[in-house]
């Protein structure tokens, strides 16, 4: 047994969700019905099929969790495509986890947090919300503001429904793009809601989606008066060992898949304009 | 210090590959390449192998783990990797360097165990240089090509091979020839290191100078406009990249046999285009956000993260290759006001 970092270990499928049109949720355990190792809210891993390909997920079940990890899959190339196509009781492989982890404990503790994702970004943050929920009394008031391009593209749907807004001290604002018969709730794009909406500014503000949508979202928040050290966001790069090594990833001196994929926004200003 | 005469070097070799494999710089016909000994080769004077000593670490390709796939299961097969003891002998000083270089990637937490493990079973033999070439500027980055690191360090003058244990692992081996060697003292050596330093003096590129470049200083040059001028003829071919001792990148691959699935890493090239192409686009689309990657990295990035030291070791290796005669040298000339 080498006991090397890209050495992966096997994981099973044992349960599939549609959330979307091009999103699933899988839910993955050891062959002996374990979690394949624990991680903190933030942190992602390598899911690979051998023979098709090797890619990072954020790991978007919370690590309150102690049974399974859930990974939501965005349908977008070949071993997406791949992992689509699976059915339960498919094995893959999985090692991990990677990269820093949202300051859940030390930064965000007794704060009022405002989430604010946009389509496929809900993955990385449902860890964090979960995480939140579960120790709910560390942290203050909860918003939440996540848009799709439709109804039927918002992830985790159902959990949002039957869980969050049912929470005390929790508020949750969803829109999509465009108008829809069945839909009642706001229409817009994420930064105008947010701008809005116009939160008070003693929060800690978490972003995540397509990068336009970060980069519009956060000079909304910086209109109503937020400055960059209190919005977290996280970067995607292109990456292949998950551990600082293969130099795929790097923004910069920084390597996403080690230094982040979790960086405040003041410190991605230290970085070279490169993601 | 052991000395023993040139002309018992085979004996020398015959000696210690008796215990573990050994490899030298041979000539060839595509220039020097390190070989394994086999009792017929004669110890090539080249200063630079062609290809760096990086692949008895870090090799072009290496197979990583094979996977067994039956239906819906998957078996993972870790390969027996038998590292086997290996002595490196005449590396120069600037390779020995860049295994230092190298270290400090693969060794970083979490450890690398393919390189770790190969790093464990080699005992590098350095050979200090003595006709440093003009295309070497090793004494840039703190490299005196005259006292090279090692397990062991070898001066080669006309008629005697000098050897010096540096490291506990060199002291074994050294010791295990004594039957070959005898003690001497140091002088010659020392006028050997004194006539070098000299010559170092009055290489072309003498008077290069790194400091201008360093730790933190990203947003300095990042932005910087000759960029542009610097990559305009750059083909992103590669070759800086294959050729250059520290260049550490990697991909990872599976191929499929029929019966299994061997995943490997084999070296990679941010000078290519797809290297950091994803899913919704390229972070580096143009040839001059690859071709800055390239030197940003070794120049900057590099000693960011590893308290000051440059990723570079001045072997000339990327001079001599490059099809358009670009190479970080010009690049630090334009960029760091070096005349
Ligand atoms: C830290 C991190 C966290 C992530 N979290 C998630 C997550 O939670 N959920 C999620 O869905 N995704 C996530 N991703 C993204 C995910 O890793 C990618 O979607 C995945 O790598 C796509 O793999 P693929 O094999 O399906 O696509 P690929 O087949 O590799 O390609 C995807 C697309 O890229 C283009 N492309 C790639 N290579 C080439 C080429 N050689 N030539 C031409 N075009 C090419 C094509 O247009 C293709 O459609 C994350 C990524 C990172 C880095
Ligand atoms: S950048 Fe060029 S000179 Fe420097 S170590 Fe690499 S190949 Fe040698
Ligand atoms: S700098 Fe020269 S050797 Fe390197 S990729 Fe460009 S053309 Fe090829
Ligand atoms: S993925 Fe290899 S360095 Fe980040």
């Amino acid at each position: 047994m080498m006991n090397d970092p890209h050495i992966p270990v096997i994981g099973v499928v044992t349960d599939i969700r549609i959330d979307t049109p091009d999103v699933k949720t899988f839910r993955v355990v050891t062959p002996d019905g374990k979690k394949a190792f624990d991680h903190m809210p933030g942190q992602c891993a390598m899911l690979s099929i051998p023979g098709v390909g090797e890619a990072m997920f954020s790991i978007t079940s919370s690590p309150t969790n102690t049974e399974f990890m859930e990974f939501s899959i965005k349908k977008c190339g070949c071993l997406t495509q791949w992992l689509h196509a699976m059915e339960v009781g498919q094995q893959i492989t999985i090692r991990g986890p990677y990269g820093n982890a949202f300051p859940v404990d030390t930064e965000f503790a007794g704060k009022d947090m405002l989430f604010i994702a946009g389509g496929i970004g809900l993955a990385p943050l449902r860890s964090v919300i979960n995480y939140c929920r579960h120790y709910r009394d560390r942290y203050g008031k909860i918003d939440i503001v996540y848009g799709s391009r439709s109804m039927e593209d918002l992830v985790d749907y159902k959990e949002i429904i039957d869980e969050w807004v049912k929470d005390d001290g929790i508020d949750v604002h969803l829109t999509i793009d465009r108008e829809q018969p069945e839909w009642t709730g706001h229409v817009g794009f994420v930064p105008n809601y947010v701008k809005e909406l116009g939160f008070d500014t003693n929060k800690t503000a978490i972003l995540c989606g397509p990068p336009i949508m970060i980069k519009f979202t956060l000079a909304g928040l910086q209109e109503l008066g937020f400055d960059k050290t209190q919005v977290y966001t996280t970067m995607e790069l292109r990456m292949k060992c998950g551990v600082g090594k293969c130099g795929r990833c790097n923004i910069g001196p920084k390597y996403v898949c080690k230094d982040g994929p979790v960086f405040r926004c003041d410190q991605v200003d230290e970085l070279p304009d490169e993601y | 210090m052991r000395k023993i005469s040139l002309d018992k070097i085979n004996q020398l070799f015959a000696e210690i590959s008796s215990k573990s494999s050994l490899y030298i710089p041979v000539d060839t016909a595509a220039g020097a390449k390190f070989e394994k000994y086999d009792g017929t080769k004669t110890m090539s004077d080249a200063l630079n192998t062609v290809r760096s000593a990086k692949d008895f670490f870090f090799p072009q390709t290496e197979n990583m783990v094979d996977f067994k796939v039956e239906g819906k299961n998957i078996e993972i097969v870790e390969p027996v990797n038998e590292y086997e003891d290996f002595v490196v002998f005449g590396v120069r000083a600037c390779d020995v360097k860049s295994f230092e270089i190298l270290d400090r990637v693969f060794l970083a937490d979490p450890v690398d165990n393919f390189y770790k493990n190969r790093r464990e079973h080699g005992i590098i033999v350095s050979m200090a240089c003595t006709k440093p070439a003009e295309t070497c500027f090793c004494g840039t980055f703190g490299i005196d090509a005259a006292s090279p690191a090692g397990d062991i360090v070898c001066h080669k003058t006309d008629d005697t091979l000098y050897l010096d244990a540096k490291t506990e692992k060199g002291a074994q081996l050294l010791d295990s020839l004594n039957a070959l060697t005898e003690e001497t003292d140091s002088s010659a050596v020392d006028a050997q290191k004194a006539k070098t330093a000299e010559i170092m003096k009055k290489l072309p590129l003498a008077g290069l100078d790194a400091s201008a470049f360093g730790a933190d200083k990203t947003m300095e040059f990042f932005n910087a406009p000759e960029w542009k001028e610097l990559s305009e003829a750059c083909l992103g071919c590669g070759t800086c990249t294959f050729v250059c001792p520290t260049c550490q990148c990697y991909d990872i691959k599976d191929f499929s046999t029929g019966h299994e699935v061997k995943r490997f890493r084999c070296w990679d090239s941010c000078m290519y285009s797809d290297f950091t192409r994803m899913a919704h686009g390229n972070i580096r689309n143009s040839q001059l956000e690859r071709f800055r990657q390239r030197f940003m990295h070794k120049l900057v990035y590099y000693p960011t993260n590893n308290e000051g030291i440059f990723g570079c070791v001045g072997c000339g290796r990327c001079l001599a290759k490059c099809p358009i005669n670009m190479n970080i040298v010009k690049v630090m000339k334009k960029l760091g006001g070096n005349k």
